[in-house]
């Protein structure tokens, strides 16, 4: 396990421009790649990709259910088709387009949710995307990637453009940090990366909720208490193994996510550890369902107790159930 | 009070220059959309909408929704303005556990409906007009879009709803500033024609100078155009209205005016005042 990089000793940039640069130097050698666009590609940072490749764009104008009905129709028909929106209209606006377009029809789409969870922050709930780990993992045939770092959003892209099947990828315009300069810690869809070891108690975090779960268990072993953490980068397929394991070898689990507690990463980790009969405490961490409070995403995260202290905090509470 | 027009003139630079003030104290918000539109809102609540503070819970108000939620911080100013709530609640914009976030909520005195995805307040408005019919209310349903928000199906498919129910007591205004985010209307996803688009459907359309209050008091105040449908006023505007530098760039969508920008459009803006 490589050493963990200190906070704010490298800072990472937004995942939404690694996204965008990765995707840029990768459809500038595979003329297939299409990007299609809602009035997003300022959001999506891809205003330097339309102007290098304007024949590999699509604009569609602000139109969520007609880029995804789009974007399938140009899959269907051989395009490596990115569509990209934010979060928060592409899974909400446009769901039936992605369960009967996409997935039930099998079109090989790449879903990317920009400024995704509370990254709008005081823009309100409109703009927030709780809700779609949670309606995508109950549709049949389709992938869900939350990205934590730089790392994870560029190995992410690649695959994206080699899997060939449904597929939703999610981030934030928060510039993260890299969780580790492991180099053969690798990334794979599915498969969860533990940045961290420890045994007293696990910590599943996922996107840029991780970041902060790194930080907090950081703080809780100059008390002594030594966490595992995994970024728990595809909440579908759920890398039910590497959990089970951990669930074993572990005192306890919290789960961190920036969505709601109903229905997403923690919900999911919950059915599958309850099937296996595990009986050590457990939490989920999230958005909880109520009137999010308002505020820019740091104040959101820190309401809800998703920073370093929350997080730390919230162990120890679990540890003394 | 009935104003003159000269007064209601003079209001439209008061709420730019209020717009612009809360936008710099926020650090946030939709600068160019919120000057274009700020004439259709004055004249709305000061000279056609039956609606204030006193009558807000009244079911026979006059409805106001905004379907560019975005542009939120024109309705603030103007619902601060009516009374709605003090002013200095608006020094709270877009701050930890403020109700004056940067779209529209109902958590705000004076707000119908919570907006900012858009392509919503079309289907709403019709709605609400289509409750009074049934009702034999006398109210009526203004809604205001931006028209970058006229490519979501769902406005269509309310333009076809209201046309069917003969709703002549809605009224929507599209906010006609031509630009968008990426760039123009015509480059994103060409629209027009819009007049005609909307006559097919079963509307009666009036064209107006958006950034003329009398021109606007005027229009706003022959609704319904044609008994029996309901009424589109594509409102020509300006984007970034008022600050030479702001108009007509996109730039401006979501720029935050720094304090040099924001001392020199104040300026502008005192000067106009002057020379109404
Ligand atoms: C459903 C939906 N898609 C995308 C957005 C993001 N968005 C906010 S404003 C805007 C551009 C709006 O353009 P226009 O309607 O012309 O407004 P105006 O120029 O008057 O500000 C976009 C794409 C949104 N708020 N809702």
């Amino acid at each position: 396990m490589g050493a963990v990089i200190e906070n704010n000793t490298i800072n990472g940039k937004p995942n939404q421009d690694v996204f965008s640069a990765a995707l840029l130097e990768l459809a500038e050698k595979d003329r297939n790649i299409v990007v299609v666009t809602s009035d997003s590609r300022g959001s999506g940072k891809l205003v330097a990709y339309g102007q290098k490749l304007p024949e590999q764009i699509v604009e569609i104008g602000i139109a969520e259910q007609n880029l995804v009905g789009v974007a399938a129709g140009l899959a269907s028909a051989g395009k490596k088709t990115f569509a990209v929106s934010p979060a928060c209209f592409l899974t909400a606006r446009a769901l039936e387009q992605i369960k009967n377009d996409v997935c039930y029809s099998d079109n090989p789409v790449r879903l990317i949710g920009i400024s995704a969870g509370v990254s709008y922050g005081a823009l309100g709930s409109t703009h927030h995307s709780l809700h779609d780990f949670a309606v995508l993992r109950a549709i049949n045939n389709i992938t869900i990637v939350a990205p934590a770092d730089n790392f994870e959003t560029t190995e992410a892209v690649k695959l994206a453009v080699k899997l060939d099947k449904p597929l939703y990828l999610r981030f934030g315009k928060k510039a993260m940090p890299l969780l580790t300069d492991d180099e053969h810690n690798g990334f794979e869809f599915g498969k969860g990366r533990v940045i961290k070891n420890g045994n007293d108690i696990t910590i599943i975090a996922t996107g840029e909720t991780v970041y902060p779960a790194l930080q907090g268990a950081e703080k809780l072993a100059q008390q002594g208490i030594n966490a595992t953490v995994v970024s728990m980068h595809t909440i579908k397929p759920l890398d039910a193994e590497l959990i089970l394991q951990l669930a074993k070898d572990t005192g306890a689990i919290l789960t961190v996510e920036e969505h709601s507690v109903n229905g997403g990463l923690g919900e999911a980790c919950a059915s599958l550890l309850l099937q296996n009969n595990y009986n050590k405490p457990f939490k989920i961490m999230g958005i909880p369902d109520e009137y999010t409070v308002t505020g820019s995403q740091t104040e959101i995260f820190d309401h809800y107790g998703l920073s370093a202290d929350g997080i730390a905090q919230a162990v120890l509470n679990l540890l003394q159930t | 009070m009935v104003m003159t027009d000269k007064q209601l003139a003079e209001r439209s630079i008061t709420y730019r220059k209020k717009i612009l003030k809360y936008i710099v104290g926020a650090k946030a918000g939709h600068t160019g959309g919120s000057l274009s539109c700020i004439d259709i809102l004055n004249v709305l609540y000061n000279e056609v909408l039956n609606v204030g503070p006193q009558n807000f819970t009244s079911p026979n108000r006059d409805r106001y929704i905004q379907s560019k939620g975005h542009c939120v911080e024109a309705l603030y100013v103007v619902l601060a303005d009516k009374g709605f709530f003090p002013e200095s609640d608006l020094e709270t914009l877009c701050k930890y556990k403020s109700h004056y976030i940067g779209h529209p909520t109902k958590k705000v005195h004076g707000v119908e409906q919570n907006t900012g995805a858009l392509g919503h307040g079309l289907p709403i408005a019709a709605g609400t007009a289509l409750a009074a019919k049934m009702d034999k209310k006398n109210y009526r349903v203004f809604t205001l879009l931006g028209d970058g928000e006229l490519p979501e199906g769902s406005n269509w498919e309310a333009a076809l709803t209201a046309a069917h129910y003969k709703l002549d007591n809605l009224c929507a205004i599209i906010d006609n500033n031509k630009l968008q985010i990426t760039g123009t209307n015509a480059e994103v996803c060409n629209t027009d024609p819009i007049d005609a688009k909307f006559e097919s459907f079963g509307w009666a359309v009036r064209h107006v100078d958006g950034n003329d209050v009398n021109a606007l008091k005027e229009v706003l105040n022959t609704v319904p155009f044609e008994k029996g449908k309901p009424s589109l006023v594509i409102a020509h505007t300006i984007k970034g209205k008022g600050v030479s530098f702001m108009e007509n760039s996109v730039k401006w969508h979501h720029g935050v005016p720094d304090k040099h920008q924001y001392e020199t459009a104040i300026a502008e803006l005192d000067m106009e005042m002057a020379n109404v």
